[in-house]
């Protein structure tokens, strides 16, 4: 093992891939260690994706992509359906991929730029000199080494332990941690185009259920509720165990998935010296849908690109690195997470009937775009009322 | 007494929920092993969040 790179990128999903793909082109020695003994597995991940941010990162390839989707139905607590649909709306929709396929595709193209990737090692704490940080301690199935670097790319995911040790604190507040549960479920009848998503306190409190389509006739089905209202009992499984015997009773599972998705804002400061993190660990993730595959890997590119004109330049300070907290968070992507953890925020306090109210003013209507801003702002044109308790809402949907 | 984390291992999906919300960074999911690495203060968060029941905190005489 060597034990000198440019750029060390912990973590080989999304964000770390695309952080080594990228520094590796810009012509940077890279090494990406992953702490699993294989990259794509286990999955932690409904699979799903909108096309047109995928294709900023990928050109889609029918080997790791599941399902096509073509509609959408939110479903309220009553059953009414609001119906999205690609036919009447502007854009696409989406996929739901196979991300044990996906994630090897993105980690085999850092490898064929350049990196080198190591499994089955775990960094266990950074080198740190002089306040930065140097590199990482790890532990490489079982022998320990360090492994020194001009920069480290954090991108572990949800536990992101690294920046924690790091300094930085990194831990979710049971509130805003998402507890999932899903199936993968076959032999069931569903429509292989669309995709559900159910809402209510009774299904899925302060989250949602879904089920995503893998083809004709299985699906990701699954489920998050917020942290505080997981009790014995009344956890992620027992919703959706609830929800299986109701809907899907001949169904079968022959996966079983669990994991925790961070619906809090992203962390106060994405960087320090010598370290920048970026996906599910720098808690980049949607508030409102939970997707995090796009966000990682614009975030894993962007450290990659900054990072590289840091080295580049010879200074990997934090005020340097600042370059790429300051980008995301003003980009596209930095204004959505913002707006919509305000309509989270405001989502996890209505009841049933309040939802189904909702649901009921926009059942009807033939959707112009294919995002949360439009039905945000439809709810809005039917719920004049809306606004006012979603005051702090009023700026961002101008 | 002493109040300890208990971990069952048959429950346990080796998802890292916990890790995340873990306020004293003592869990660490080390590939399919959940470990208690550093000193635990019995607080609970993690065995709300897990989304299979696999955590407990006992107090044991």
């Amino acid at each position: 093992m060597k034990s000198n790179y440019d750029i060390l990128v912990i973590g080989g999903g999304p964000a770390g891939a695309l952080a080594a793909r990228t520094a590796a082109e810009a012509g940077n020695s890279v090494c990406l260690i992953e702490k699993r003994p294989a990259i794509g597995t286990p999955v932690r991940c409904a699979e799903g994706i909108g096309k047109e941010l995928l294709k900023e990162f990928i050109k889609p390839d029918p080997r790791w992509i599941s399902a096509d989707i073509e509609s959408a139905r939110i479903i309220a607590p009553n059953g009414t359906a609001i119906c999205l649909d690609q036919a009447r709306a502007g854009n696409e929709v989406g996929y739901v991929l196979d991300r044990k396929v996906f994630d090897r595709e993105l980690v085999w193209q850092a490898a064929e730029a350049g990196a080198d990737v190591i499994v089955k090692t775990r960094a266990t704490e950074p080198i740190m000199e002089n306040g930065a940080v140097r590199g990482a301690k790890v532990s490489s199935a079982g022998t320990p080494a360090e492994i020194r670097a001009e920069v480290v790319i954090a991108a572990d995911g949800t536990e992101a332990q690294f920046a924690r040790r790091a300094g930085l604190d990194t831990t979710v507040p049971l509130r805003e941690m998402m507890s999932c549960a899903q199936y993968v479920m076959t032999d069931i009848d569903i429509n292989a185009g669309c995709t559900d998503f159910y809402l209510g306190n009774e299904i899925a409190p302060e989250g949602y259920l879904w089920v995503f389509p893998k083809g004709d006739r299985s699906a990701n089905v699954g489920i998050g509720i917020t942290g505080r209202k997981s009790h014995d009992g009344s956890r992620a499984k027992d919703y959706l165990d609830r929800f299986v015997a109701k809907n899907f009773p001949n169904g079968k599972t022959i996966e079983m998935i669990v994991g925790g998705v961070p619906v809090c804002r992203p962390l106060p400061c994405t960087v320090t010296d010598g370290l920048l993190v970026a996906g599910d660990a720098a808690r980049v993730v949607d508030p409102i849908t939970g997707g995090g595959i796009g966000n990682a890997m614009y975030t894993g590119r962007l450290a990659a690109q900054v990072a590289s004109r840091c080295i580049e330049a010879g200074n990997c300070s934090k005020e340097a690195l600042m370059a790429y907290d300051t980008e995301w968070r003003a980009s596209k992507m930095g204004a959505t997470i913002e707006r919509n953890y305000k309509v989270k925020e405001y989502f996890v306090t209505l009841d049933d009937a309040k939802l189904n109210a909702l649901a009921d003013s926009i059942a009807s209507i033939s959707f112009s775009e294919f995002s949360v801003l439009a039905l945000i702002k439809e709810l809005i044109k039917r719920n004049p009322k809306l606004l006012l308790e979603l005051k702090a809402l009023r700026d961002t949907l101008s | 007494m002493c109040t300890m984390l208990r971990i069952n291992r048959d429950k346990c999906g080796y998802c890292g929920t916990c890790v995340a919300v873990c306020p004293e960074d003592a869990l660490e999911l080390i590939d399919a092993y959940l470990s208690l690495e550093r000193e635990c203060i019995a607080c609970g968060i993690c065995a709300r969040a897990c989304p299979l029941g696999a955590l407990e905190v006992v107090h044991e005489e």
